[in-house]
């Protein structure tokens, strides 16, 4: 099927998000789209959904020009979409989710459950993805969670596919297999359009290159153009693609973990007995693949899971029991995994959202009272220094793309006085300028000797922050090995081989 | 804020090799609650100590088999009641030590007999008709349990049901009305539930398509439908009580068979078919919600209207239609205040029952059984004040009508298990 974008403009207010864009994606072809955050991708995806309207021009499938009311129409249409952020139900189980809108009935309308939890283990066995189609999806990691939305897509037959970031969250190992989806269903005559940061990505899969920047498109480009031509191209200047660090200054070691075990509610253990140890000036990066343990164990730190054995010392203080405003109190900055529910308040401004955390006193708050010129002096530099393309600091945080609002939680956690830093997919949906950056503010954090916990499926964002990497594996801890590790042994490591030879 | 949970390693893998392994953790607050109870009770039997026997009749003259009545001492019988509690508490302490969880039968006959002891000394010294507590416990709970099965529907789609002491006064209001225009009963019955739809339909309106806030919306419904009631009754209906205000009733139905069955068939199965409706309706409610495509898609709107969005799901039609259905049920409750009840219309004669029915919602949940539970519970609350205070009890009957909202209060303060209401209630959905 072949789809057409005709000289689309939307508007938010005085916002022109996307300006006259056009694009053809051909039936057997994979249409990678490229841009800076905020350049108007999913805003432009959102429109040929179905989920916003276009101010102007038009959206044609095969020739015919088509008027959607709503995603319902666009589904009838054929096409399917997996969504930045994701579309599901979290008290729903995986099945439930994935069954949505398009459940199979027998009596009386009855659902027929069977039905689709065969559909979800058929599908993600295909894929090589492994979730539970009873787990609750509120429960689940948001790699996980990245899963279940492309499930569900690749559920309907749809021949226009969108997918926008779906790479975000996974691991290397599971983006190649969605990459060989992606192919089959290339060759099965489906118009695939493809929205990452990720320039491996691109050169592997693309057939055509269009970049966007500011709502309007640049150009097109080649897939055999390289890395550093194509970052160019998406950000309009040169981009540095790799972290330069010293060598690290080691201190005491600050952190100490004795024993964690973490209990659901459901009464899995899902951090089993794990001890390690972070000093000061000292970057340990956790790899493995979502939902073995990751998640719990950066809530853990924070204070934020309830059953909790062991013991957590920063400072020689212990952690564990305590609230999480005592834990914040001691210096602990948490750039959580999913940010539209633990990082921001999608109605707050970007400003208030700056001081989510600090809104027990100085600067921001005297006697009660908000300062708000600190505030917005505070919020306009954190603005410009992180490259948040926004109209303003009172814009709703909700109303700014993916990356941006993950630049805003980054932003907040990292501009204050820390003793430990736990960062979880800290450049989650960030554009490769802002990655340079955001890394930058990492290292710049270690070398102020501040133990820091980066937690990435990214194995490149890994190894390139990593003074030693620790791999987690169904809650426990396989290895702890030195940042030079060779990528086999990870990528072994991450399926619960323990590494053989030397351990850091 | 959590409550201090400990946890403790067993050793089961979850049958598999390497995964994960079961913890189980394990609250208190169980313990807790029963052993204050408990407590309450030995204060209240010690300081209020009664004489004499209470005699529980088992069994209405008209049953076919008859039931001998049991008389016991009311201050022994309170002690051994006691006592049994203090061992139920004491085995839900011994279970939370040893990081087991506690059965739900615990605390279930935990409450059996707690409300023996009760009634035991409360009504020293006379005969308590033990059917007639229950059935007239029934008979007030209908409407409630109506009404919530309708704010549970609203809620569940998203939108705050406040109104539903509005549809059900609509519902009785129409019931009466249309009754005795068309001399029937069930022409009544369907006047009230298209009543109900009606006061749905404008509630829709306002919040889903206009944004209005929703709780602003059902309180002003409200008062609106006791003015206009009230309005129409003293102007139209009582001067012209015998052509406007004479609905037939709909008296009780004895099931055949069921109805025999000792104790359970007169509470049961001897009440106006009005009363077997709600059965099928509780029964319906409840498949429907969990069980069916439509079930699943009212919950999701309810949940995560984008979400139902992207999938396909009319957002704004689901919430409409189940607007409508919600308001037709809790309509029907209103049908029992004047075709079941008592034969006549009268000025606000829900007396706040709709607010009641709402307190159960949350009390359950946002689940219709829990609900109707909770429903039934309240009825029973009222009618026991009505009962302790006709045979002459020692509890002054304020204390007892407060016991309903005593109960709500604490099941939203979150004693009673984590309470979570829909996501998306109360927030209309717009699209960009
Ligand atoms: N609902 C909305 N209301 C107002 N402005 C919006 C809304 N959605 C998006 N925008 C604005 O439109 C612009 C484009 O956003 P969009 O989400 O399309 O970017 P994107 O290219 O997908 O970026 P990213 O890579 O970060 O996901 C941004 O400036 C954003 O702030
Ligand atoms: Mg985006």
């Amino acid at each position: 099927m072949q789809l057409a974008l005709r000289e689309v403009t939307k508007r938010f207010g005085s916002l022109v998000a996307n300006d006259r864009i056009s694009l053809t994606v051909e039936g057997g072809e994979i249409h990678c789209l490229l841009g800076e955050n905020g350049a108007g991708k999913s805003t432009l995806m959102n429109v040929l959904y179905g989920l916003y309207r276009a101010d102007e021009g038009q959206i044609v499938l095969d020739g015919e020009v088509q008027s959607f009311t709503g995603p319902g129409d666009a589904i009838a249409a054929g096409i399917g979409m997996v969504h930045q952020h994701f579309m599901l139900v979290p008290v729903f189980t995986v099945a439930e989710n994935v069954m949505l809108g398009n459940e199979e009935t027998g009596f009386a309308g009855s659902l027929d459950l069977e039905a689709a939890r065969e559909r979800v283990r058929e599908i993600s066995a295909r894929f090589g993805f492994h979730v539970d189609p009873d787990a609750v999806v509120g429960d689940l990691p948001v790699g996980v969670q990245q899963r279940v939305e492309i499930i569900k897509v690749l559920s309907r037959d749809a021949k226009v596919l969108v997918f926008d970031e779906p790479t975000a969250v996974l691991t290397p190992q599971e983006t190649d297999e969605l990459m060989e989806i992606m192919r089959e269903l290339r060759r099965s005559g489906a118009a695939i359009v493809f929205i990452t940061h990720k320039l491996r990505e691109v050169r592997e899969v693309a057939d055509r290159i269009t970049v966007i920047r500011r709502g309007q498109v640049v150009g097109e480009a080649e897939p055999s153009a390289s890395n550093a031509e194509l970052a160019a191209m998406m950000v309009g200047r040169p981009v540095e693609l790799t972290v330069s660090k010293k060598e690290p200054e080691l201190g005491a070691a600050s952190l100490v973990v004795e024993g964690l075990t973490v209990v659901d509610p459901a009464g899995l253990v899902q951090v089993d007995d794990i001890s390690f140890e972070v000093r000061d000036g000292e970057i340990l990066a956790v790899a493995g693949v979502q939902g073995n343990g990751q998640t719990e164990l950066t809530e853990a730190l924070l204070g934020l899971q309830h059953h909790v054995l062991g013991s957590i010392r920063l400072d020689g203080r212990e952690l564990v029991g305590r609230k999480v405003r005592d834990v914040l109190d001691a210096g602990v900055g948490f750039v959580p995994e999913d940010r539209q529910v633990d990082g921001l308040v999608g109605s707050f401004t970007i400003a208030e959202n700056l001081m989510l955390d600090r809104s027990f006193g100085a600067p921001f708050v005297r006697a009660g009272s908000l300062q708000l010129s600190a505030l917005q002096e505070f919020a306009e530099e954190k603005l410009a220094q992180y490259d948040v393309r926004a109209p303003g600091i009172t814009t709703p945080a909700g109303n700014l793309s993916g990356g941006n609002q993950q630049k805003v939680v980054v932003a907040r956690e990292l501009s204050r006085e820390l003793r430990l830093l736990v960062a979880a997919q800290p450049t989650r949906g960030v554009d490769v300028g802002s990655i340079e950056f955001i890394h930058s503010q990492i290292v710049a954090t270690r070398d102020a000797g501040v133990p820091v916990i980066v937690v990435s499926t990214e194995l490149d964002e890994v190894v390139a922050l990593a003074d030693r990497i620790m791999v987690l594996y169904r809650g426990r801890v396989v290895g702890i090995v030195p940042a030079d590790t060779p990528r086999q042994v990870l990528g072994l490591m991450m399926t619960g081989e323990p590494p053989t030879g030397d351990v850091a | 804020m959590s409550t201090p949970h400990a946890a403790a390693p067993t050793d089961d893998r979850a049958g598999r090799p390497d995964g994960p392994h079961v913890m189980t953790t394990a609250s208190p607050k169980v313990a807790i609650i029963l052993g204050v109870v408990t407590l309450l009770l030995a204060a209240v039997v010690a300081f209020g100590s009664q004489t004499g026997d209470t005699t529980f009749r088992l069994s209405t003259r008209r049953d076919l088999a008859q039931l001998p009545d049991v008389t016991v001492p009311a201050n022994a019988t309170a002690w051994v009641a006691i006592v049994l509690m203090a061992l139920a508490t004491a085995e839900a302490v011994r279970r939370y030590l040893a990081r087991t969880k506690v059965p739900l039968w615990l605390p279930a006959a935990y409450g059996v007999v707690a409300m023996i002891g009760f009634l035991a000394w409360a009504a020293a010294g006379a005969t308590l008709p033990v059917i007639g507590l229950l059935a007239g416990a029934l008979a007030l709970a209908v409407p409630l349990v109506f009404g919530a099965l309708g704010g549970v529907l609203g809620e569940r789609v998203g939108v705050v049901n406040i109104a539903i002491d509005g549809q059900l006064l609509a519902g009785a209001f129409a019931a009466a009305l249309v009754g005795s225009l068309l001399g029937s009963a069930w022409a009544g019955l369907i006047g009230a539930m298209l009543a109900g739809a009606l006061v749905g339909l404008v509630l829709g309106v306002f919040a889903i398509s206009y944004f209005v806030d929703q709780v602003i919306v059902g309180v002003v419904l409200n008062v609106l439908i006791i003015g206009l009631t009230s309005f129409m009754f003293s102007q139209v209906l009582a001067p012209n009580a015998a052509t406007l205000n004479s609905p037939p009733r709909l008296g009780p139905v004895s099931v055949p068979l069921l109805g025999e069955i000792p104790v359970i068939g007169p509470i049961l199965f001897r009440q106006s078919v009005v009363v077997y409706l709600l059965y099928v309706a509780v029964a319906v409610v409840t498949w429907s919600l969990y069980r069916t495509r439509w079930g699943l898609r009212v919950r999701a709107v309810g949940e995560h209207p984008q979400a139902a969005d992207t999938v396909g799901i009319n957002v704004l039609r689901t919430r409409y239609r189940t607007l409508l259905i919600a308001g037709a049920t809790a309509g029907a409750g209103g049908a029992f205040y004047t075709l079941v009840s008592v034969s006549q219309f009268n000025r606000e004669m829900t007396g706040g029952a709709g607010y009641i029915a709402l307190a159960a919602v949350i009390f359950g949940k946002w689940d219709p059984i829990r609900a109707t539970l909770a429903a039934l519970l309240f009825g029973f609350a009222s009618n026991l004040q009505g009962v302790l205070s006709v045979i002459g009890s020692p509890v002054p009957s304020e204390f007892m009508l407060m016991l309903p909202y005593v109960v709500t209060v604490f099941a939203v303060a979150g004693l009673v298990g984590r309470s979570r209401p829909p996501a998306a209630v109360g927030t209309p959905y717009r699209k960009g």
